[in-house]
């Protein structure tokens, strides 16, 4: 403890070689990309950290769970029983055309679409990076999560898995800077590419041609093409088509079905093969496999 | 560095870390204070011979790691940011607390710049206005975190 006899290399031999460091990690991380496993255990290690800054807010959500009256508690039942007729409905309709589907597949020779395994995450932490649209989510390499993997909500795609930790991994949003989706308007098959603008309510479209039949409103769905996201999850609604023939591209810009500022609770997919139409086909299967496929 | 219950000093900035990965609604996140970067900045003017750059690049790593971003990004600013403070420590010590709010508001724009310049070379992401938001708060936020922490040390008798 004295400050005229300093210890050691000098701050400024320190700070050249503390950015000598950054310099290299900022190489292998974002050009070589061999950091991969490294990130991942870096991950596990903050994952405490996450945990505890996630608390605070896990407690005022149990709170407001918890202190609810009789009468707002039977509004919500009712209102959810309601709900659930309606969607009984519906899914006996939905078994129905399944069913037929697949006699038709079958009929074609397609391959047949089987069910994806499922699994609910919460988020953890949002990233407060601004430069960046990360979230953080309590699923991890423990639960089968894998790079790549697509993540959804109830309303349509949210994103993919960035890094994977022991029990938390981070995902990249449809809207990050460096993120795009291949989709495909619903309407008439369309290709397009939805690229993010770090803008949470925002993606634009480039490269679409002035004759291209895009409207605004049209429901732009994936489209399966790039082998990351099943076929047609819905991604965003057009909402501004301009075709200025000055320009060489038609201007087109689209806002994400899901409420990417509010997210809570998040869907993994497990696609169980290559879910694009021109993946090279599976080898045909014995009929009874492909009755267990289907129950 | 753990000595003299150098452990205080660890604790605050592993909870500086955790107040900067606190989820927030997205209104008052563009106002979230670095607040990593303010607690470097006390200690580096307190103990410049504990906390320096080192330490500043370490809890950098970590922010990077917490926040996703490309490793050393947050690092390599955050260094350069208490260097700054480190090697000056003893002109800004005799400063009154609003004038050194400035300089931290000053350094505090720098660290944003760094990062946003870093980011640029690496993805094509464009500047806005609402990324120097912080650098207000900080301004505000330093004469509490001053005082605050200046009691913690002259309890713990951390030196």
């Amino acid at each position: 403890m004295n400050p005229i006899f300093k210890h050691g290399p000098s701050a400024q031999h320190r700070l050249v070689i503390v950015l000598m460091l950054s310099g290299l990690l900022v190489f292998f991380d974002h050009k070589m990309a061999s950091f991969e496993g490294v990130r991942g255990y870096l991950q596990s290690v903050v994952s405490p950290l996450q945990y505890i800054a996630n608390t605070p807010k896990q407690m005022t959500i149990w709170a407001a769970e918890n202190l609810v009256t009789r009468k707002t508690l039977m509004e919500d039942n009712q209102a959810l029983k309601a709900n659930e007729l309606l969607l009984k409905e519906q899914l006996i309709e939905l078994e129905i055309v399944k069913q037929e589907n697949e006699r038709l597949r079958s009929l074609l020779a397609s391959p047949l679409r089987s069910e994806h395994k499922k699994m609910v995450a919460e988020i953890l932490s949002v990233d407060s990076d601004p430069y960046s649209h990360q979230i953080v989510i309590n699923r991890g390499a423990n639960d089968g999560v894998y790079e790549g993997q697509p993540v959804l909500d109830e309303n349509g795609i949210v994103g993919q898995i960035l890094h994977v930790g022991t029990t938390t991994s981070r995902v990249i949003l449809i809207t990050d800077l460096s993120h795009a989706v291949p989709v495909r308007v619903m309407r008439n098959g369309t290709r397009l590419i939805a690229s993010g603008a770090g803008r949470v309510e925002r993606l634009s479209h480039t490269h679409v041609s002035h004759s291209a039949d895009i409207q605004s409103g049209d429901l732009l769905v994936t489209s399966g093409l790039g082998g990351k996201y099943p076929e047609g999850y819905p991604v965003s609604t057009v909402i501004l088509v301009r075709k200025d023939e000055s320009r060489p591209f038609a201007q087109v810009l689209s806002k994400p079905v899901a409420d990417i500022d509010k997210l809570r609770y998040l869907l993994l997919l497990w696609p169980s093969k290559p879910s694009s139409m021109f993946a090279p086909k599976p080898q045909t299967r014995p009929i009874q496999e492909k009755n267990n496929a289907s129950q | 560095m753990l000595a003299n219950n150098g452990i205080i000093i660890l604790f605050s900035l592993l909870i500086a870390l955790v107040a900067s990965i606190m989820p927030m609604p997205l209104k008052v996140d563009a106002f979230r204070p670095d607040w990593v970067l303010i607690v470097l900045l006390y200690w580096s003017l307190a103990l410049p011979n504990r906390v320096s750059v080192l330490t500043a690049w370490v809890m950098g790593l970590l922010l990077d790691v917490l926040l996703g971003s490309v490793l050393g990004v947050h690092a390599a600013a955050m260094a350069i940011s208490v260097y700054i403070s480190a090697v000056n420590f003893q002109k800004i010590r005799n400063f009154s607390v609003w004038q050194q709010s400035l300089i931290v508001g000053v350094i505090a724009a720098l660290y944003h710049l760094l990062v946003f310049w870093m980011q640029r070379m690496l993805t094509d992401i464009v500047f806005l206005p609402s990324y120097l938001y912080p650098v207000v708060t900080a301004m505000v936020i330093w004469p509490w975190v001053f005082l605050l922490l200046r009691k913690v040390r002259r309890h713990f008798k951390i030196s």
